[in-house]
């Protein structure tokens, strides 16, 4: 398994964390797995909406002490 | 739906150019064909070199810039360079500026007037900002 890419879109509002992890997705290759940090509960929710509507997967999502991860994989 | 998006940005306040900027970024990186037609007052604010602020209409406005939103300019360029979108300046605008589009950042393509606007967005959903 390839190691877990780590996305800080800490402290930046919507579409700021989907724009990071959409930038972070281009350069990743398929079946890496990216983890986004959001303090943007509004991004918390849209980015899991972009993954399905483009046909990525979601693989968790949750919150831990404020911050909100979303753990994702490329797959295409 | 369309999967076309045609957005026309004329006002120079600064929710209007985010709420714009965040429409076409988040359509552009969703598989949309993304035009945007910059006019009227939103033009100046893409000149090279020029990170002057829109001013607030509102609260809101003016909570933006407090909280790390992303620029406007910045969401307008990854648009651009994620996804499937074009930014055309109005030729109308520039005339009236008397800007060249060598003055304008360089994601922006190439001044386009309403005759083609209308023909390149005439499938399209159009938003206006």
């Amino acid at each position: 398994m390839s190691d877990r890419k780590i996305v800080d879109a800490k402290n930046t509002f919507c579409p700021g964390p989907l724009m990071e992890l959409i930038a972070s997705m281009k350069q990743a290759e398929v079946g890496d797995e990216l983890e986004v940090l959001s303090t943007d509960e509004g991004s918390a929710n849209d980015i899991p909406e972009w993954i399905k509507k483009v046909g990525h997967q979601v693989l968790d999502s949750f919150n831990e002490n404020g911050v909100w991860h979303v753990i994702v994989r490329k797959q295409k | 739906m369309s999967n076309k998006v045609s957005i026309v940005v004329i006002s120079g306040d600064r929710e209007q150019l985010q709420m714009a900027a965040m429409l076409a970024s988040v359509a552009a990186v969703s598989g949309s064909e993304v035009t945007v037609f910059l006019s009227m007052n939103a033009v100046r604010y893409f000149q090279q070199d020029d990170n002057s602020l829109a001013p607030a209409e509102g609260e809101v406005g003016v909570l933006l810039q407090n909280k790390n939103a992303p620029d406007f300019r910045e969401l307008f360029q990854s648009a651009a360079e994620l996804g499937d979108a074009n930014i055309y300046p109005c030729s109308m605008a520039l005339d009236i500026l008397k800007l060249s589009t060598d003055e304008l950042v360089e994601y922006i393509g190439e001044p386009l007037g309403l005759t083609k606007f209308l023909e390149m967005s005439s499938d399209s959903q159009v938003w206006s900002f």
